[in-house]
């Protein structure tokens, strides 16, 4: 149907980078109000960040290995899903203050805009400050890749592209959904909050530390085990001690889809029941 | 006497609402663990259509069901039954396109980049709706012009008195030439002269654009000054629609005559009329006009006490309106 404004009816992918462009620029001058605290936190965060790894630096002082893994290893680990993790941190994260946007009314705003609502809300929270712990994270990595001596192939680099895009993908994924059902669950925001960040940190270690019903928890409910644990078994030419089928260290990108989909699904229906707030 | 006044000939409705309804689940807690699940009807069953260029009040008390239509008409919401269609679109099923013909305000809360100065909120809200450049800064020109808003474009919104956030997020809902404007208390909070402005320019920019316009409000003298229809709901059900006009004079077929006389005295005795208010040598005599006539009460008045001064008053829309919440549905 013809629209008075002319162009197209809804926008494209084009007219959609220009208007995040437009919205996160917004953010960051808003934010840059508060340079200090901004500053403050861009600092407290980057060391905290730090303090994770020492925490396995620490870890790893009082034994040579953790079931199987060295040092460099377990980096390789942690480096690469916590890039996944930051990546979504820095651009699908912002989802988490749905909730929040429910509760304060301020929801109904997103949905009068003629841009989709989940892509609004990412673009309106944009944060600088998320890019801090990514830029880490790719330390991290790089130093284990460089310390670590992979026998490198073909389909180990694509693999290692592979592990980071379904990785960064299934955090995503893992965030919309669980925001998508704190907004009509308002109250479970915390329970939600421990899916996510329980999920990241668990991403962090190799699966065999963990007792069985978490490990099981980590493939099956929230399938982190998928974001680094099973690739790297594949690049680092590494023995499951489970006696996973081989083909589970490929499963990652499928593992991606379907969680999309969930979270697809999850986040219309979350839209589509939305209550509102009284007047 | 339901007054149904029929959208502007020859124009097709521009918003449709045709036996709508929405419910609510509400759980409440009946005990520590258990809860009771009841099913709040905010709005029942309403059908409603708006003729393009129609100025329209919507009004209700608290809880009618006010907000719940605006909502369902701009996408917020779905509706729980019912068909419903806004400038040729379903807004459950096209709520992005849809979004582009309106513009909507709610006085409640504003719609404007907090931090930032006024005028980067309307420009990003040009991207946002991918508004053409130059329309946009012709629009924007006058519409600032007609707000009286250059003394403060440069100052962040924060920073705004209520009525300075208003205008703002009037003109912001209105820069992308919305076909419906929807207006959700819009003169909340806002001082005499403030209103006067918003009301001034609501009424322009409906004359000059052809803009539909919605308005809930509680303030009766918004509907009185601006508003050509009624739409009065209650219960989520619309109990009344007409003209402005026909609603007045259905309701309040009556006048008011007010005398001040030489000294106090007893509430006067005059057929047809009785006092309703007394306030030392004041005193109030209202009358129906089908059963009297103003002149009537004068003489009445005269050949009883000697009268220093006299006015005629209509009845105001509060009246009316308090009337029509009191007085049984007519269906």
């Amino acid at each position: 149907m013809a629209d008075s404004l002319g162009g197209n009816a809804v926008a494209s992918p084009r007219e959609l980078a220009h208007i995040y462009r437009k919205l996160a620029g917004a953010r960051i001058r808003a934010d840059w109000q508060y340079r200090g605290p901004f500053i403050g936190y861009t600092l407290t965060q980057g060391l905290i960040t730090f303090l994770d790894f020492v925490q396995i630096a620490v870890i790893f002082n009082q034994v040579d290995q953790l079931a199987g893994w060295s040092v460099a290893e377990v980096a390789f680990l942690y480096g690469a899903s916590s890039i996944a993790f930051h990546v979504g941190d820095a651009f699908i994260s912002q989802c988490e203050r749905a909730p929040q946007r429910v509760k304060s009314g301020e929801f109904d705003l997103l949905l009068i805009r003629p841009v989709p609502t989940l892509f609004h809300l990412c673009a309106d929270d944009f944060a600088f400050r998320r890019f801090g712990k990514l830029i880490q994270s790719v330390v991290v990595f790089a130093t284990a890749l460089v310390v670590l001596d992979i026998d490198w192939s073909v389909a180990k680099v694509g693999m290692l592209v592979v592990m980071l895009i379904s990785g960064t993908a299934i955090f995503a994924a893992v965030w919309v959904t669980t925001s998508a059902v704190a907004m009509w669950m308002i109250d479970a925001t915390e329970i939600m909050n421990s899916f996510t960040y329980g999920s990241s940190f668990a991403a962090q270690y190799p699966l065999p530390v963990m007792a069985k019903w978490l490990r099981h928890f980590l493939t099956f409910v929230v399938p982190a085990a998928f974001v680094s644990y099973f690739p790297a078994l594949f690049i680092l030419d590494k023995p499951d001690p489970f006696g996973t089928p081989a083909w589970i260290r490929f499963a990652g990108p499928a593992v991606a889809v379907v969680l999309m989909l969930v979270a697809r699904t999850t986040w219309s229906a979350a839209i589509r029941h939305y209550r509102s707030t009284g007047s | 006497m339901n007054h149904r006044p029929d959208p502007a000939p020859g124009a097709d409705p521009v918003l449709e609402l045709d036996a709508v309804s929405k419910e609510f689940i509400v759980y409440r807690k009946t005990g520590r663990l258990r809860r009771k699940r009841t099913t709040v009807r905010a709005v029942d069953n309403i059908s409603l259509a708006v003729g393009s260029g129609e100025l329209v009040g919507y009004i209700g008390p608290n809880g009618a069901g006010k907000s719940t239509t605006i909502k369902m008409l701009t996408g917020i919401l779905m509706p729980s039954a019912g068909r419903v269609s806004v400038a040729g679109v379903d807004p459950q099923r096209h709520r992005l396109e849809l979004a582009r013909r309106i513009g909507v305000v709610f006085g409640q809360r504003t719609q404007l980049w907090w931090d930032l100065p006024l005028r980067d909120s309307f420009e990003l809200l040009r991207h946002v709706y991918r508004v053409p450049a130059q329309r946009h800064a012709e629009n924007l020109e006058r519409f600032v012009d007609l707000l009286d808003m250059q003394p403060f474009l440069d100052t962040p919104v924060r920073q705004l008195s209520l009525g300075q956030r208003m205008r703002g997020d009037i003109c912001a809902a209105l820069l992308h030439d919305p076909v419906i404007l929807y207006l959700d208390e819009p003169t909340i909070g806002l001082d005499v002269v403030s209103k006067a402005r918003v009301r001034e320019f609501l009424t322009t920019i409906n004359r000059d654009r052809g803009v539909t316009i919605m308005l809930t409000t509680h303030d009766l003298a918004d509907v009185e000054r601006l508003c050509t229809r009624l739409v009065v709901i209650d219960h989520g059900r619309v109990i009344r629609d007409g003209t402005v006009a026909a609603i007045k004079e259905a309701f309040g077929g009556y006048r008011t005559v007010v005398v001040d006389l030489e000294r106090p005295g007893p509430p006067l005795a005059v057929p047809g009329a009785r006092v309703v208010d007394t306030d030392g040598p004041r005193q109030w005599l209202r009358f129906d006009r089908r059963t009297t006539t103003a002149a009537a009460v004068i003489n009445s008045v005269v050949a009883q006490a000697s009268v220093l001064d006299l006015s005629i008053e209509d009845p105001d829309i509060e009246d009316v309106v308090t009337r029509i919440y009191t007085s049984p549905p007519t269906r």
